[in-house]
């Protein structure tokens, strides 16, 4: 199964044989990929019990928790690289994450959806409902998306923070995209961090 | 009990005495265990399931006393969840305990049984005797420990005491430490034995009779309620009468759940022994292991290295709660071992592990590999 593009691009930039920490893991697809090609070290967290039970018998290593709670249990530093794939929206406090994100990986990828993309924006504007769509495809009275963010809510949180960025990487459409104009054009982001 | 049991016992007796946490030693253990399935040339296929409280090396062959099937036969054997095809699986009945292992009913050194000389044992104890188990089987190094409640904290001081003798640990339905609550229902069943006069001091295993009979069977129908789960309860039983259609204005057995409670103390009589059960109870109501580590939990994980640790708690399992297996998940993740937990949905309470639930057989084939 082909991963996600923002899964595929972090994949890819993740160094081989490193410890990582995937916070949202899901089914552990990425892990999966991580382990096999790269040859990582990798754990995961996950919230919801079906999912964990697939990853462990998968073979990986997989924690049923709240990342909201739960990552303030992982000591300072201790991966070499910490992932939150598509989570960031669902946070109680996004900024916090961030934080126990920096504490606990000495680099961290975020990847979130961009809701200031040119479709959402369109949605909103002409039918002035809250946008479905196929990356955002819940109502939003059934959406885990408690803090909907677009780019440059992010940059600026980022900034605000201190955070260097490593590096970022917008996809639209399922493909790569070039960054320019990237909160209009951008349907996901995503992000390489550092202290 | 013993002479019915005797030509069912598979029983190795551990080549040197087995010093106890206690200080004191204890000489000339035998340990009664089971096998299932073939150990490969290189000794590397070996699973070591650790039983609970009652329970014992039968778990996938038929009990001799009861003539039940193996307590978890659903979940160990061929093409199972723990696959005997593939692993040998060693089960021993612990130190303490009244299958063919050393316990308070065995001979003393006077030639008379142990009774209440019987040495307190621990956790630990229990643990230390199945390793110099596989030490005499020439096995040095598992491919997993497995254990459900006591078998889980087993399970646990296996990895903390023992690092690098086992590549896997499997604890279900488990704590780390016997708390306030565990320790009080306990010491409930305890009063419950001692107070029955034919208990003796311990001393009645010469005597008339089938010893504390009574008091056992109230200490396990005591027990019982805290393997299930209210639900369980309610929806096995309800308010609903026991062969009769009205109260009886009495104290016979009118609701179902008192008969059933009343069926399970006494057919526990028939297969377990009242000083085995306040040994066991003991040790497990010792048990601290972060205590054993100078008082934080991550220390007695330090030396784990690469093993691989899966922790399984249930949703309505108010004995072990959940939040004592996160106990023991942070402090895995403190030392940064490899853990994978999983809370799973349940009906059944503090027993679910040795029941239907197919989560559960997912999980540990994922798991044991």
């Amino acid at each position: 199964m082909a991963l996600r593009p923002d899964l595929a691009k972090i994949a890819e930039l993740v160094p081989e044989g490193t410890r990582v920490l995937d916070i949202g893991c899901g089914e552990g697809e990425l892990m999966e990929v991580l382990r096999r090609e790269r040859h990582v070290d990798v754990r995961g967290l996950e919230i919801d019990p079906e999912l964990v039970e697939k990853c462990v018998s998968r073979g990986l290593s997989v924690v049923q928790g709240d990342a909201d709670r739960d990552l303030a249990g992982y000591p300072d530093a201790s991966y070499d690289v910490a992932i939150l794939s598509q989570t960031l929206q669902t946070a109680e406090r996004p900024d916090y994450m961030l934080d126990q994100l920096l504490r606990i990986g000495q680099t961290a990828f975020v990847s979130f959806p961009n809701f200031a993309y040119w479709r959402m924006r369109f949605a909103l504007l002409f039918r002035g409902r809250m946008p479905v769509t196929r990356h955002l495809p819940v109502s939003w009275y059934e959406t885990q998306n408690i803090h909907h963010v677009t780019v440059d809510d992010f940059r600026q949180l980022i900034a605000d923070k201190g955070v260097t960025v490593e590096g970022s990487w917008f996809f639209a459409g399922g493909r790569e995209i070039s960054g320019g104009n990237a909160n209009w054009r951008a349907e996901h982001a995503v992000y390489q961090l550092s202290r | 009990m013993a002479t019915a049991l005797a030509s069912h016992l598979n029983a190795i007796t551990l080549g040197a005495p087995l010093a106890l946490d206690s200080g004191k030693v204890l000489a000339d253990v035998t340990l009664a265990y089971e096998t299932y399935g073939e150990l490969d040339a290189e000794k590397s296929n070996a699973i070591l399931i650790c039983h609970a409280l009652t329970g014992d090396q039968f778990v996938a062959k038929t009990h001799p006393l009861t003539g039940k099937p193996g307590w978890w036969e659903r979940m160990v054997g061929p093409g199972k969840p723990i696959d005997t095809d593939r692993f040998h699986v060693i089960c021993a009945n612990v130190i303490g305990s009244c299958l063919g292992s050393t316990g308070p009913a065995s001979m003393g050194p006077d030639g008379k049984p142990y009774g209440m000389s019987f040495p307190v044992i621990t956790i630990r104890d229990m643990v230390r005797a199945q390793v110099a188990l596989l030490d005499q089987l020439g096995i040095g190094s598992l491919h997993a420990v497995v254990g459900g409640s006591m078998g889980g904290m087993q399970a646990l001081s296996f990895a903390a005491n023992f690092p690098g003798r086992t590549d896997r640990v499997l604890a279900i339905a488990t704590t780390a430490r016997h708390s306030a609550q565990n320790i009080a229902f306990h010491e409930v069943g305890r009063q419950a034995i001692m107070a029955d006069p034919d208990w003796k001091g311990g001393d009645y295993y010469a005597a008339e009779g089938n010893g504390p009979e009574k008091g056992l069977s109230v200490a396990r129908m005591a027990a019982h309620i805290t393997y299930l789960s209210e639900a369980g309860l309610t929806d096995k039983f309800g308010r609903r009468l026991q062969d009769r259609e009205e109260k009886s204005f009495g104290f016979d057995a009118d609701f179902q759940v008192e008969s059933y409670l009343r069926y399970q103390g006494l057919a526990f009589t028939t297969r377990f022994d009242a000083n085995s059960y306040l040994y066991i109870t003991r040790a497990m109501d010792y048990f601290d292991l972060a205590e054993e580590h100078g008082g934080l939990l991550a220390d007695a994980f330090r030396a784990c290295g690469d093993t691989r640790f899966c922790v399984v708690s249930f949703d309505t399992d108010w004995l072990y709660p959940t939040a004592e297996s996160r106990n023991v998940v942070h402090a895995l993740n403190a030392v940064a071992a490899p853990v994978s937990f999983v809370e799973l949905s349940a009906p059944y309470g503090h027993d679910s592990f040795l029941l239907e639930c197919p989560a559960l057989d997912r999980v540990i084939k994922g798991f044991v590999g």
